[in-house]
C-alpha cells in the first residue's frame, strides 16, 4: 500500500515522516510495545526496498534529509528494543554498569554519523519543494517555478470552508473526544490531525491530505453525540436514587421523575434533529461542489448566457486536433509548459516542456524565447528546432487563464537563469504596474509573446460600445495595434482566437541586406575622359553647326574664331 | 570496573545458555550469522567502493530485512511473550515470515541489476 502511495505521488513524504513521527511519541508516553517495534521495523525494511524500485525516487531515501527521520526512528527502536531485551535479562546493578558505557558509546557514534555525512554532502539537506513548506517565503525568491504554481499558493479561508463545510467546526470537537479516550491508535490520529492541518494551511494542494483525517474525525465527533443523545435509557444512578425515594413521597418523586425525563427527550430530539439538519446541508453542499467545482473538464469550457443556457467553448480541442490533421509526425511544437500533456495528449505532437519537466534551465529558456524581442526569440527557436508554436489567448472572450496573464511568471521563471538578458521591471509601466495599454512598457509592446497574442486583434471590434483591439481580459484597449511578424506566420486561430498557433518560417534563401546599394560617384570620370577626347585627332569638340542666314550670338562668334 | 563488566557478560552469557528454549537458539544462531554476513557486506563496500551502488544496497538491505524478520519471529515465537501476542500462533508468526522473506528476496533480485 506504502508502494502503491510512493509511485504515485511525492506526498508520499509526508507518510514516510508521520509514522515515525508516531513510533517516537509513543515512545515517549511510554506505549511502546512489541507489536509497535515488528510493525515499525517491518514496515520500515521491506517499504524502503521497495520505494527504491520507482525509478524517480531512486536512492533518494537514503540520501535526502526528507527521509532521515525514518531512518533515525528506525535505529533508535532497535537500540531501545534491545536495552529493553537486556533488562529483563540482567539485574539492577550488572544493568548500570553496561548502561553508562553501551549508551553513551552508541549515542555519540550515531551522532557523530549523522553530523559527518550531513556535511561531507552525502546526505543532501531538504530540498527546495519540501523545504519551502517550513519557509513559506524561500520559493518565491529562489525557485520561481515552485511559487508559480497556482495550487503552491497559501490555502485561503474560503477554500477551507468550500472544501469542508460543517466539518470544520466538527472537527476540533472529534479531535478532543480522540484525546480525551487516548491509546495507541488514537495518538496517530491526533498527530496527523495536527500536522495535516499546519500544512494544509501552508499549500493548497496540501488540502488533499487533510481531508481524510477530517473526515474521520468529525464522524468520531457527530457519533459521539449521536449515541449520547439518541438513546433512550436514562442513566443509571438516578433510577436508583429515584427507586429509594420512591416510597418516601411517592407523589412528589414521580413528579420529579417525569420532569427530567421530558426535559432530557426534548433536549435529545432538538439536538438529534439540528445534527441531522446540518448533514443534509453538508451533503447538498458536497454533491453541488463536486458536479460544479469537480467534474467539469477544464480542456472544454462551459459558459452561461443571461437566460441560463449554456455556451460550450471547444477552442482546446479543435486547436489540438487541428495540430493533429494539419502538422507532420515529427513537428515539434513550443508552448508553455501547462499545455505540455495536453498537447502530447490530443494532439500527438512532440513538444519541448511538459507538466512534468524538471529541467528548470530548459524552462527557462522556453519563458525568455517568449519574453524576447522576435530576432532574439528566433535564434532561440531555430537552436531548439521548434516548428510551431502555441499559445494561449484569452482577450476575445475574457478567459482569464491565458498566456499574458501568465507572462510575468515566464519573465521571472527566466530572469533566475538569464538576468542579464531578462529583467521583470523592464516589463512594467514606469508605476510598476503590468498593462497592456499604451502606458505599456515598450519591452513588452516588443516581445513575442505579446505580439503573438495581439495580432491582427487591432482590426478586430468586438463590440460596438468598445474600440477596435479590445482586450475584455484586461478590460484596456491594447497599446499596439499595428503588429508585424517577420519570421512567424499565423497558422491557425481557433473560433473564439483562444488558441493561436503560428508557424515558424525557414530563414528565407537569400537573406536581405540592410545596407541600400553601394553609389557610386561619377563625377572623377567626367573630368578623366576630357582630357583625351581633346587631344584625339580628326575630332572637333563642341563642333559649331553653321545655319546659313542666321547670326552667330555672341558665345558662339567666340568659339567659332578659336 | 572493566572487570565488573566482563563478568556481568559472562554471567548474561551463562544464563543465556540455561535458559532459552533450543527454538529461539536456533533463531538466535541464525541472527548472528545474518550480522556476520551484514557486517562483511559494510566492511567490502569501505575499501572496494561503492560502484555498484543499487548492487550494494540490495545486498545489504537484504542482511537488514532477514535479520529484521528473524527477531520479528523470534519475539512473536517466545513463550514469554504470549500475552501480548494471543491471536498469533506460532505456525501463523513462521507463515508470516516466509511470506515477507518471498517479497523481500523478490524485490532484492530485482533491485540487485
Amino acid at each position: 500500500m506504502f508502494v502503491f502511495q510512493v509511485s504515485a505521488w511525492g506526498g508520499y513524504v509526508f507518510i514516510i515522516n508521520l509514522i515515525p513521527l508516531h513510533v517516537f511519541v509513543l515512545l515517549l508516553m511510554r506505549r511502546f510495545s512489541k507489536r509497535v517495534y515488528i510493525a515499525y521495523s517491518t514496515f520500515y525494511v521491506i517499504g524502503l526496498i521497495l520505494s527504491m524500485q520507482i525509478p524517480f525516487v531512486g536512492f533518494q531515501p537514503i540520501r535526502t534529509s526528507e527521509h532521515m527521520a525514518a531512518a533515525g526512528v528506525f535505529v533508535l527502536v532497535q537500540l531501545y528494543s534491545f536495552l529493553q531485551y537486556l533488562r529483563e535479562r540482567l539485574t539492577r546493578q550488572e544493568r548500570q554498569t553496561l548502561f553508562s558505557v553501551a549508551v553513551c558509546a552508541a549515542a555519540l557514534l550515531l551522532f557523530v554519523c549523522v553530523v559527518y555525512l550531513s556535511c561531507t554532502g552525502w546526505i543532501a539537506p531538504w530540498s527546495g519543494r519540501f523545504y519551502s513548506l517550513w519557509d513559506t517565503g524561500y520559493a518565491k525568491v529562489h525557485i520561481p517555478i515552485i511559487a508559480s504554481v497556482s495550487e503552491h499558493q497559501p490555502t485561503t479561508w474560503v477554500s477551507f470552508f468550500f472544501d469542508l463545510h460543517i466539518l470544520v467546526c466538527t472537527f476540533p470537537a472529534g479531535l478532543w473526544f480522540c484525546i480525551r479516550n487516548i491509546s495507541d491508535e488514537r495518538v496517530f490520529v491526533v498527530l496527523y490531525a495536527v500536522s495535516a492541518v499546519y500544512f494544509a494551511g501552508v499549500m493548497v494542494r496540501l488540502m488533499l491530505t487533510l481531508t481524510p483525517v477530517v473526515c474521520v474525525l468529525s464522524a468520531v465527533a457527530f457519533s459521539s453525540v449521536f449515541e449520547r443523545y439518541l438513546s433512550d435509557d436514562p442513566p443509571a444512578e438516578d433510577d436508583r436514587r429515584n427507586s429509594g425515594s420512591l416510597y418516601e413521597k411517592a407523589g412528589k418523586v414521580r413528579k420529579q421523575v417525569l420532569c427530567e425525563e421530558g426535559l432530557g427527550s426534548n433536549i435529545k430530539s432538538l439536538v438529534s434533529v439540528l445534527l441531522l439538519l446540518l448533514l443534509l446541508m453538508f451533503t447538498v453542499h458536497c454533491t453541488w461542489v463536486t458536479s460544479n467545482a469537480y467534474s467539469s473538464p477544464s480542456v472544454v469550457l462551459a459558459s452561461y448566457n443571461h437566460d441560463g443556457s449554456r455556451n460550450i467553448l471547444d477552442d482546446f480541442r479543435e486547436a489540438y486536433y487541428w495540430l493533429r490533421l494539419n502538422t507532420g509526425q515529427h513537428t515539434r511544437i513550443m508552448s508553455w509548459w501547462d499545455y505540455g500533456y495536453q498537447i502530447a495528449g490530443m494532439a500527438n505532437r512532440t513538444t519541448l516542456v511538459d507538466n512534468n519537466t524538471w529541467n528548470n534551465s530548459h524552462i527557462a529558456l522556453v519563458g525568455k524565447a517568449m519574453a524576447s524581442n522576435e530576432s532574439v526569440a528566433y535564434d532561440i527557436m531555430r537552436l531548439l528546432d521548434v516548428d510551431y508554436v502555441l499559445i494561449v489567448f484569452g482577450g476575445v472572450i475574457g478567459y482569464a487563464g491565458d498566456d499574458i496573464n501568465k507572462f510575468l511568471w515566464m519573465v521571472r521563471i527566466a530572469e533566475g537563469e538569464h538576468p542579464r538578458d531578462v529583467r521583470e521591471s523592464d516589463f512594467l509601466s514606469p508605476q510598476g504596474e503590468f498593462r497592456v495599454d499604451k502606458a505599456a512598457s515598450p519591452a513588452l509592446l516588443d516581445c513575442l509573446m505579446y505580439k503573438m497574442s495581439y495580432y491582427r486583434f487591432g482590426e478586430m471590434q468586438l463590440d460596438f460600445r468598445t474600440p477596435p483591439g479590445f482586450d475584455r481580459t484586461r478590460n484596456a484597449e491594447i497599446g499596439n495595434k499595428d503588429v508585424r511578424l517577420k519570421h512567424l506566420e499565423e497558422a491557425f486561430s481557433s473560433e473564439h482566437w483562444l488558441v493561436r498557433i503560428y508557424r515558424v518560417k525557414d530563414p528565407e534563401n537569400r537573406p536581405r541586406l540592410e545596407r541600400k546599394p553601394r553609389v557610386t560617384s561619377t563625377a572623377n570620370k567626367h573630368k578623366h575622359k576630357r582630357k583625351a577626347t581633346r587631344r584625339r585627332r580628326g575630332f572637333i569638340k563642341n563642333k559649331l553647326v553653321l545655319k546659313k542666314g542666321r547670326r552667330l550670338n555672341r558665345k558662339q562668334r567666340r568659339t567659332g574664331l578659336n | 570496573m572493566s572487570n565488573s563488566v566482563i563478568s556481568v557478560i559472562s554471567r548474561f552469557l551463562e544464563e543465556y545458555a540455561s535458559s532459552t528454549p533450543n527454538k529461539l537458539k536456533v533463531v538466535d544462531a541464525y541472527l548472528l550469522y545474518i550480522m556476520m554476513t551484514g557486517a562483511l557486506q559494510f566492511l567490502y563496500c569501505l575499501l572496494v567502493g561503492t560502484f555498484p551502488f543499487n548492487s550494494f544496497l540490495s545486498g545489504f538491505i537484504s542482511c537488514v530485512g532477514s535479520f529484521i524478520l528473524a527477531v520479528c519471529l523470534r519475539i512473536q515465537i517466545n513463550p514469554q511473550n504470549k500475552g501480548e501476542f494471543l491471536s498469533i500462533s506460532p505456525e501463523r508468526a513462521f507463515a508470516d515470515f516466509l511470506f515477507a522473506h518471498t517479497v523481500l528476496h523478490l524485490v532484492v533480485i530485482n533491485f540487485i541489476g
